[in-house]
């Protein structure tokens, strides 16, 4: 908990009223933009399709769960749910490995390129995601007729494209975590026999946990949202959250109590992993750009 | 080929400065010492190299063929085209030129609006949220929401929310406060650049406000003292102390913000689908419909080569502006 004295107001002079009205009306104001669609999420995900079909109403005329039921059957919603929990999960395991190493070494070494490496890697960052998105798709379609690796419809291929997604970032973000744990600690290590990777797994990493789950939460997040590779390099079997989500508007008809109800479902497991960890997260998101 | 080529480099600047880098205990070997921190990058490069580089080089080189429909199984051997490709779409008087152009036009404005509200709600909010107050972490944890929602079931809400029929925004602007003759239509149109707007701001504020209230922390606290002893008031200290202060925050903050709209796929592909009215049609959905629609991925290359030139210059040019602007102001 942070020290309560450094919480006092800013000044010794008590803010004036045009500060306390306008901060009021401005976060009022702001919290109704924020909530209104968090708002029509979760009352029209209760709505009977009538009600969504017709006028909107702000109180649901009826209340029914039902959409909780239908959505399963309507696409097949659990098993675009397993996929997007299998590579985003994939993708947050193998991104955070591979960052930590990364990271160790920018932390903990000087060596010829190392300014370079990290300017590359970051500035990777700001390629728009168009610009790979058809080479690669010739790429995975080339490997997979050359070794028969199935990369392009698979999720593996998927899992490859997203976890280099975050790893520009996470990398960056681990760097300033390790760079904030004191060298003497794993000295000291290296000193008391541990190798190198022995100084990482023992003392460095323990040390670094907060930054380290919030790395793992950016990966997940990264993967569980995105959509552009998604909708080019799934097929049937591999189709994520993000493309099957479409799903539920038909030549005829659009569920929209449904979607509502699936949008909700499937934001649950980020949102509440996001919100239970925001302290790590917004600490670990921000200290790069402060520093 | 490129990792042994930065060993032995390594090697040479190793050998310059190493003496006291670390204590000399139970070293296993020279080489090994040396090579460990390429060995520890090594992953992430060979993904970097294989998800990031190699496909920037081939979507170079396809720029400069006619690689259609019929060569995908084997691309290699589409013929080469010169520069026909980046002179079909630099013409401007030509529909695939004029629509290009319109299209980065519409991005231009797009972005600077979207960056420009972003940071300004983001900026209030977190300067408005400075000092404690009743329910701030509670609002702090609510504004963080839109960040954390995937972004295409934030996004479909929103288009339920800009349906003309049966959503929320004319029932409230039409039924409710009457300021419409009738219900507009929000997705397709000229409104459609409107609801791109709206979305792109809710969805992208919350990161400014994020950046912002971490930088307001690394403020020393007595210079608001001393500037209250000195009679300036809070709306003075805002306008003296506080923003001046996040320069170097915003530096990135802007930068960042350009480049994740300048770039945005998702918000306009769920909110519109896959054919997004003109009016919105950003860049980014632009050259995957010029590209996966026509199968013409020539011309689809040859614009993202384009685009990638342009965010270089700007970022670039940004950067050395804002750099010099902080050297002058420090100095």
């Amino acid at each position: 908990m942070p020290n309560p004295a450094v919480r006092q107001p800013r000044s010794p002079m008590a803010a004036p009223r045009s500060f306390l009205w306008s901060r009021r009306i401005f976060l009022t104001l702001l919290t109704v933009f924020v909530l209104l669609p968090v708002y029509v999420m979760i009352s029209s995900s209760l709505k009977p399709l009538e009600d969504v079909s017709g006028k909107f109403a702000w109180i649901p005329s009826g209340l029914t769960v039902s959409p909780y039921f239908d959505i399963w059957d309507t696409v097949p919603l659990a098993d675009y749910f397993m996929n997007s929990l299998i590579v985003a999960g994939a993708a947050t395991v193998c991104s955070v490995t591979i960052a930590v190493f990364a990271a160790y070494a920018v932390s903990r070494y000087s060596f010829r390129g190392k300014r370079v490496f990290t300017v590359t890697v970051l500035s990777t960052q700001m390629f728009p995601g168009i610009l790979f998105l058809l080479p690669l798709f010739l790429i995975y379609v080339n490997i997979g007729n050359a070794t028969g690796i199935a990369l392009f419809g698979s999720r593996g291929g998927l899992i490859l494209t997203y976890l280099t997604f975050s790893l520009p970032f996470s990398i960056w973000m681990l760097i300033g975590y390790f760079d904030s744990v004191p060298r003497d600690l794993d000295e000291a290590a290296k000193v008391d026999g541990c190798g190198p990777l022995g100084a990482l797994f023992r003392v460095i990493v323990p040390a670094a946990i907060p930054g380290i789950v919030a790395v793992a939460v950016y990966a997940f997040m990264t993967a569980w949202g995105e959509v552009l590779f998604a909708s080019v390099m799934t097929n049937d079997t591999t189709r994520t959250l993000a493309v099957g989500l479409q799903g539920y508007s038909t030549q005829n008809d659009v569920y929209w109590n449904q979607i509502m109800a699936a949008s909700l479902v499937v934001s649950l497991p980020v949102v509440a992993g996001f919100l239970l960890l925001q302290r790590y997260l917004v600490t670990g998101l921000t200290a790069g750009a402060v520093k | 080929m490129t990792t042994t080529a930065a060993h032995s480099a390594g090697e040479r600047t190793a050998r310059k400065h190493d003496p006291g880098a670390a204590p000399r205990r139970r070293r296993p070997g020279r080489l090994r010492r040396i090579g460990l921190p390429y060995l520890l990058l090594l992953p992430a490069l060979l993904l970097e190299l294989l998800v990031h580089l190699l496909p920037m080089v081939i979507g170079i080189v396809v720029s400069f063929k006619e690689l259609t429909q019929f060569y995908i199984r084997d691309w290699g051997t589409a013929p080469w085209a010169g520069l026909d490709n980046y002179s079909l779409t630099v013409d401007f008087d030509a529909p695939v030129g004029e629509a290009l152009l319109r299209s980065f036009l519409t991005t231009c404005l797009f972005t600077v609006l979207s960056v420009g509200l972003c940071w300004l709600l983001g900026a209030a909010a977190a300067i408005y949220m400075q000092e404690a107050f009743r329910g701030r972490g509670i609002l702090r944890t609510l504004f963080l929401v839109p960040y954390a929602l995937p972004v295409y079931a934030a996004v479909i809400t929103w288009a339920f929310m800009f349906q003309r029929d049966n959503g929320l925004v004319n029932h409230v602007l039409h039924d409710q406060l009457g300021l419409t003759d009738s219900a507009p239509f929000w997705l397709i149109g000229d409104n459609s650049f409107i609801a791109l707007l709206v979305v792109s701001v809710w969805k992208g504020w919350p990161f400014a406000f994020l950046i912002i209230m971490a930088g307001l922390q690394n403020i020393p606290r007595d210079i608001y003292e001393a500037a209250a002893l000195d009679g300036a008031g809070v709306w003075q200290q805002i306008r003296r102390i506080t923003l001046p202060s996040l320069r170097p925050v915003n530096q990135v903050l802007v930068l960042v913000l350009f480049l994740w709209t300048f770039n945005d796929f998702n918000t306009p592909f769920v909110l519109f689908g896959k054919a997004a009215p003109e009016a919105a049609d950003l860049i980014s959905i632009h050259i995957y419909q010029s590209s996966f629609q026509t199968w013409n991925f020539g011309t689809g290359s040859a614009m993202s080569v384009l685009l990638l030139l342009f965010l270089l210059v700007v970022t670039g040019v940004y950067l050395w502006l804002t750099s010099r602007g902080r050297k002058a102001a420090d100095a």
